[in-house]
This record gives C-alpha cells, structure tokens and sequence, in this order.
C-alpha cells in the first residue's frame, strides 16, 4: 500500500479533446504506478471515450485553443481538426503513449474503476453495448460520490 | 549515500535504489522486498531476472512494455508488487527507478 496521504484520485473527465483525456489516462494510470486508487467518470462528452465506434476518433480542439498558434478562421477549416490530431497522435505514438483503445485496457487491467455518467448515457441515448467491456457501470451523481467518500480521497475535474 | 542490507554496506539514491548494480545480491533483494511488506516467490524471482535482463540491456520499462512483454501481463504485476509494480520491483531488482510516466 502507499504511504502518500493521497489514497484515491477520482477524475471526472467531461470532455472529449484528445488532450483532455490523455491527461485524465496519464494521471489515473500514474495514481496507479505510485499505488494510489484512481477512478474516472466519464461525463458529457467525456463519454465519447469510452464509446466502442468513437474512442480512437478523438480531436484536439483546433479552434477556441490559442496554443495551437493558428488563426481561429484557419483552424475551422475543413480537415484541420483531423490534420492537427494526426500530427498530435504521431508525437505521442514516438514517446510509447498508446492509443485510446490500449490505455483503456492498461487502466482497466491495473485496476482503475471505469464508471459512465447516468444522466449523460441517457441525455445522448446510449445503450451500455455501445459502451467498452471494460467499463465497471453506470453511477448516478450519488453513487459517485458514495465512491469518493473516504478520506485521502481527491477530486479532480478535466 | 550509503545503507547496510544484511550485512553489506551497499550504495543507493534517496529513495533506497541501488546506485551500483553489481552490489545486489539475492538476500539485499529478499530484504528489501520485505521492507515493502513483500514476499518473494519463485514467480517473484522469476520477473526480478527478467527486469534485470531487460534493464542490463538498455531497455525502458513502462506498464505499456509489461503489457506487450508476453512475459506477464499487468494484472499479475500488479497482484505482485502491489502498491506501484514498476517502482518497487525495479527497487528490489537492484536497477534505477524507472523514468516513465506510462
């Protein structure tokens, strides 16, 4: 067990910019490695991650983002989007970052708990087969925080 | 900085990684397994090896690479090295504490 005084992460990632969510996998799987609990919910649009057809077409924002250091008008060209999350997805593929697909396995099998966002299943009309078979269940806001109420846990919302 | 392990004088960094590989020997290994409440099986024995090789010979370990081994498999390394399986069985194998944050 850990002797950090953090003994849970729970992230709440409710967005789905391919930067958004490798920094929720990142930090889940890094809780993990330093033998602290970690928990994602996913959420809003967090939940396209964790959809079978959409996990590994995720975007990086190219507009609204300044650090892409391109003209807003440029950036909601047509196929900018996918140009920019290509180039992104190479980067991260020469530094062994896997793709979607893989690091929900890595988490799943290090024992990061998957959970999916009630409200937001049924605001977009999701059928838990369109979901991945890693996924640990569907929680209400109130299940969630049954999951964080202990101490040492933290919060973080992405 | 130096530490005594069952009787040696050995070399390690800040967290109690040893700075000189040659220094390890099976019973350091035993003992600071069981500073981190860990008791060492043949299966233990077996993966320490394979650390050791992998490491010795150039290698980054990542919880990616653990998955892609064939050797084991995530789940096991961390049923293992409960509590943070790359740091502690790299510490017990004797190698630097591995630099990845996959």
């Amino acid at each position: 067990m850990t002797k950090s005084k953090v003994k849970k992460m729970l992230f709440v990632l409710s967005k789905a910019t391919i930067e958004n969510v490798y920094a929720a996998f990142i930090m889940a799987n890094g809780a993990r490695m330093e033998g602290i609990e970690a928990e994602i919910f996913f959420t809003f649009f967090g939940l396209e991650a964790v959809q079978k057809k959409k996990l590994n077409k995720l975007h990086v924002a190219t507009v609204g983002n300044p650090a892409m250091h391109i003209p807003t008008m440029v950036g909601g060209l047509p196929g900018m989007e996918a140009i920019a999350s290509k180039m992104m997805k190479k980067e991260m593929d020469k530094l062994d970052i896997p793709p979607v697909d893989e690091f929900l396995e890595i988490l799943s099998d290090s024992g990061v708990k998957l959970w999916a966002c009630k409200l937001a299943v049924d605001m977009f009309h999701l059928e838990e087969k369109e979901l991945i078979d890693d996924l640990d269940g569907i929680l209400t806001i109130g299940d969630f925080y049954n999951q964080a109420d202990q101490d040492g846990c933290q919060l973080l919302y992405i | 900085m130096t530490t005594t392990i069952s009787g040696t004088e050995i070399n390690v960094t800040e967290d109690g990684y040893l700075t000189d590989f040659s220094q390890w020997t099976p019973e350091i290994a035993k003992e600071l397994a069981k500073n981190e409440e860990i008791e060492l099986t043949d299966r233990h024995w077996e993966i320490i090896k394979w650390i050791q090789d992998r490491v010795n010979a150039g290698e980054a370990l990542s919880i990616r690479g653990i998955k892609k081994s064939g050797v084991l498999d995530i789940k096991e390394f961390y049923a293992l090295f409960p509590g943070g399986p790359l740091k502690l069985s790299t510490k017990i194998a004797g190698v630097p504490k591995p630099k990845s944050c996959i």
